[in-house]
């Protein structure tokens, strides 16, 4: 046969010799080659081989596909105990191998465990409801004009009563309602209490059962309340407090009944149950405010259809009440759309969302990183594998001359390779226990989404991990051993091309090594990034200053107790925390001269303080003076405005001088412009320094007070300050943070992430050394012949060492060079791009960090190719 | 076994077989069936058709020698088995004993 003979496609040949029986298939496969050609020659070669194809499909018949041999899966199943015992000694025997690739992949398996316990937390959300597939949320999407459209988990009570008409397919529905606050008074305590409000079908839609009292009226009456155990042992000291009056404000509630304690895996979390026909009572009358349609923020309606029911009834009928409500809307468009339940902890983006929710795509990303690191421990399974094929491939060979086949070499092999990812499987289950715990402590936000328990389910997925890693990591090794030819091993051991797949382990390898870069350096400039962040000079002074939050009581006798305290210098008020994140705002007008029209107005965020918050906070007046004058609220007239403020309405020319005196109006109030502050942050990195002003307020009672401490003896201070709050306030627990560590947490997502980054590098980076130090340790055991004899031929122990380091040493770089400049550009286009201010990303952070993990790669290298350099070339050469 | 009752389709290939004598293998069957029909014989038809015959015991079969066309495969060559010729016979013989009970001119009137 000649080369040029046009061929049919091979793969359905093999396709064809897989499935028919072994007696039918040579004369058959002949009987299509010869149709094969004879249409190459009628009707050219293409349609020949999509003939040839089709036949191939079309033979496909009972007759043809070969029988199940009973016997080859009988010899599978009787050899599994001898695939079990070669294994065993194979591990026992190789222990440098074994250990490498069963450490690799222990700590790769662990993150994913991990990932499969959060994934399986997340869908474990809202399991307990009894009808938890045929609930459904009404979400909003509100349109105003002018504004961008918002997306909201929340939605208007009206559409509670336009559903309680005559909408068809619902079963039942129920309306909650969130930010319920108030002081329970009971007997002589008082505790805080947030409850949500929860209408009389609550129970029938969803599922918290009730300990004591009827769930079918207890939230039907106003001024109805049901706890949970928990608050019911903190009120009442007992569970049985149905009956007990409480006191919230100047009303008494009725206790109807005691829920258990809300599961942790739900996104309706409460504390106590206020009937919402209170809320009716109580804001209903006032005003048509709270029953208004386009009054979206704080209701959450939940419906349940019947069984087999579909929502496209109830999405019909719920677009018409809009379009009817929406006629009454000026400027302004509701539409309302169903989310189902199981959906909510894992949906889209929401506004007023109730409970945790996570982004799909973190997940994904989550996910994808520890498949990163698991490909890499199993890249090291290959790698190694076929670089000691050397040394196996004559046991296959006798294998194959005894009868396997190479279906079992493959079976044998890929048993191997299970076996060991189980046996990983095992310590991956105890550093999971660790990572868990450390995962769970990063950060508290966590520990309130996650409980990662272990679950059948979750212990089911854990199996299919390890069975899945196993055959990943075994695959390429397995084809590989099962297509050695057992004559050619026989005949000449050197004849097997150990050196074939090269390319392959070397690709391998620069990969490995580009991944544990990127990880480290993306660590290190996000550590340096974030340290800038916490670092970064905001304009004032943060340092030594205690915050402390104010629940709605004028702190005046507070004040004068803690400036008695001798390591307190001064206090000060303000209303808010600038710098963190929060932000509050004002429309502004500018006069430019006095009884004028505006010139212009914008939008100015503000803090209002007193006279103490400026020498406090170090914040640098470019011009005029504090406030002086301390009048009353409501009846200040100074204002202190930032640069920005100038530049935003071009007071004065931008100069701070000319800019005193000034009119701005804020909110109907005409206020001079008294002083003007260098530009300071107000909002956090993300945000460019935008216009700001601080406005005056003697007394901020749900504001902070601000502590500047001069002290030596910090516990016995803050012990003072503890003891001056008790006395002020029973009821409340003292909420103090320093302003550093405010800022510190304003920031903690990005702690959470480089420490998350930096576990990955930490692991990337050990697999990867356990990789290419086992490379190194093979490739040098198979030279070790070839060194000894250029030693005896005279080279150079440098030399040797030189030529056996070259070839990992050009890998490196290799990864280097891809690594550092991706690395690089994550940050500079997609990472660095959400702040507004950042440190540069810092050169010898991104080299530095590489260079710690090449520096280790070289010391692995070059310990094991100096001790193979060194060796005696006589004992070597002698032993053949 | 299932029952060796001849259908059309399979006399006519076993027939074949026996007309093509030594040559008798899969392709040739085949083409020579499109000969004596006018009607293409498709392989996969055919193919079958050999099977069950072989598997009635009507026909036998053995692998001819290996050359260099068909890609090297080997032909399976196939002969009409005693059981198969009886078949015939007898297949013929009753067309036969039907025919001689027709009356000429019903037939001839009928063309």
């Amino acid at each position: 046969m000649k080369k040029s003979d046009p061929q049919p496609p091979r793969w359905t040949t093999s396709f064809l010799r897989w499935y028919c029986r072994p007696r039918l298939l040579e004369d058959l496969e002949g009987d299509l080659y010869e149709y094969f050609e004879r249409n190459v020659r009628q009707k050219g070669i293409a349609r020949a081989r999509l003939i040839y194809f089709l036949d191939v499909i079309k033979f496909m018949r009972p007759y043809t596909i070969r029988k199940i041999e009973p016997l080859t899966f009988l010899t599978h199943f009787m050899m599994i105990g001898s695939y079990f015992k070669t294994s065993r000694r194979n591990l026992v025997r190789n222990k440098l191998f074994s250990f490498i690739n069963i450490v690799g992949l222990a700590v790769s398996m662990s993150v994913g465990l991990l990932v499969i316990a959060i994934v399986n937390d997340l869908r474990s959300y809202d399991d307990f409801h009894e009808k938890k597939d045929r609930i459904y949320r009404i979400n909003t999407h509100h349109q105003a004009d002018g504004r961008e459209p918002m997306n909201l988990a929340s939605t208007s009570a009206r559409i509670a009563q336009r559903l309680a008409g005559d909408v068809p397919g619902i079963e039942d529905f129920t309306i909650i309602r969130n930010g319920f606050s108030e002081d329970a008074k009971i007997g002589q305590n008082t505790f805080p209490l947030e409850a949500t409000w929860a209408d009389g079908s609550f129970f029938k839609v969803v599922t918290f059962p009730l300990i004591a009292g009827d769930p079918a009226t207890a939230l039907k009456e106003p001024y109805s309340l049901v706890l949970t155990e928990k608050t019911a042992l903190k009120f009442f000291g007992t569970t049985h407090a149905v009956g007990q009056t409480v006191r919230l404000d100047t009303l008494d509630y009725q206790v109807t009944g005691v829920a258990r304690d809300v599961p942790h895996l739900s996104h309706i979390h409460f504390d106590a149950l206020v009937s919402f026909a209170t809320a009716e009572a109580l804001f209903g009358k006032k005003g048509d405010v709270f029953n208004n349609w386009d009054n979206v923020w704080s209701n959450y309606v939940y419906i349940a259809v019947p069984k087999g029911g579909s929502t496209t009834g109830i999405q019909r009928a719920l677009d018409q009440i809009c379009r009817e409500e929406n006629k009454a809307l000026v400027h302004q468009k509701v539409t309302m759309s169903l989310q189902p339940f199981k959906d909510i902890a894992l949906g889209r983006k929401l506004s007023n969302n109730m409970g945790p929710r996570t982004e799909p795509t973190t997940l994904w990303i989550l996910g994808g990183l520890a498949f990163v690191i698991i490909l890499s421990a199993c890249f090291n399974y290959t790698n190694l594998s076929v670089a000691r094929s050397l040394r196996r491939s004559r046991e296959v060979g006798v294998r194959k001359i005894i009868g396997a086949r190479g279906s079992h070499v493959l079976g044998q092999f890929m048993a191997e390779s299970v076996i060991i990812a189980f046996l990983a499987l095992l310590f991956s289950f105890g550093l999971y226990l660790l990572v868990r715990r450390e995962f769970l402590a990063l950060d508290p936000h966590i520990s309130e989404i996650f409980r990662l328990d272990l679950s059948f389910r979750s212990v089911l997925y854990f199996i299919a991990l390890a069975l899945f890693t196993g055959l990943a990591a075994g695959f390429l090794p397995a084809v590989f051993f099962s297509k050695i030819n057992a004559l050619a091993v026989m005949k000449d051991a050197s004849g097997i091309k150990i050196f074939r797949h090269i390319g392959l382990r070397r690709v391998l390898i620069v990969t490995q090594y580009a991944l544990s870069l990127i990880f480290i350096a993306t660590t290190v400039v996000g550590y340096g990034q974030y340290k800038g962040f916490l670092n970064f000079d905001l304009g004032f002074n943060t340092g030594n200053i205690l915050n402390i939050k104010l629940r709605g009581v004028d702190a005046e006798v507070l004040k004068k107790e803690l400036a008695e305290i001798p390591g307190v210098k001064q206090i000060s008020h303000s209303s808010m925390v600038t710098s963190v994140g929060s932000i509050y705002g004002f429309d502004v007008k500018y006069f430019p001269r006095k009884d004028a029209q505006p010139a212009d107005s914008g939008l100015v965020w503000v803090n209002t303080v007193d006279e103490h918050y400026l020498p406090i906070h170090q914040h640098k007046l470019l011009a005029g003076n504090n406030f002086t004058l301390r009048p009353e609220k409501g009846s200040e007239s100074e204002l202190i405005v930032n640069q920005q403020v100038l530049k935003r309405f071009n007071i004065g020319n931008q100069d701070p001088h000319k800019a005193l005196g000034q009119i701005i109006e804020v909110n109907g109030q005409k206020l001079t412009i008294i002083g003007v502050l260098k530009d300071f942050h107000y909002g956090t990195m993300e945000n460019k320094i935008e216009p700001a002003m601080l406005r005056y307020s003697r007394s901020e009672p749900w504001g902070y007070l601000n502590l500047q401490l001069a002290t030596n003896d910090l516990e016995n201070t803050m012990a003072k300050i503890e003891s001056a709050w008790k006395r002020f306030d029973r009821v409340h627990p003292l909420k103090a943070t320093f302003y550093d560590d405010q800022i510190q947490e304003a920031y903690s997502q990005f702690s959470v992430m480089v420490k998350a980054i930096g576990f990955l590098a930490f692991l990337a980076i050990c697999i990867a050394s356990l990789g290419l130090f086992g490379m190194v340790v093979f490739t040098t055991e198979t030279k070790l012949k070839e060194i000894s004899i250029r030693k005896v031929l005279g080279a150079s122990e440098p030399g040797l060492i030189y030529l056996l380091c070259r070839g990992f040493i050009t890998l490196l770089g290799i990864a280097a060079l891809i690594a550092l400049p991706a690395t690089y550009l994550l940050f500079d286009k997609l990472l660095l791009t959400r702040f507004a201010y950042h440190q540069p990303i810092g050169l010898p952070e991104l080299l530095g960090g590489a260079l710690v993990v090449m520096l280790l790669a070289l010391i692995m290298i070059g310990s094991q190719t100096a001790k193979a350099a060194r060796s005696n070339p006589a004992k070597v050469l002698k032993s053949e | 076994m299932k029952g060796t009752n001849l259908g059309e389709f399979e006399e006519l290939v076993l027939l074949t077989i026996a007309s093509l004598a030594a040559e008798a293998y899969s392709v040739a069957i085949c083409d020579e069936l499109e000969r004596y029909t006018g009607r293409s014989a498709k392989l996969g038809v055919v193919h079958a058709v050999l099977n069950r015959l072989e598997e009635k015991g009507l026909a036998k079969s053995r692998l001819g020698d290996a050359s260099a066309t068909r890609g090297g495969k080997r032909k399976r060559f196939y002969e009409v088995s005693h059981a198969g010729k009886v078949a015939l016979m007898r297949a013929k013989e009753l067309r036969e004993s039907i025919w001689r009970n027709i009356p000429g001119f019903n037939l001839e009137g009928s063309i």
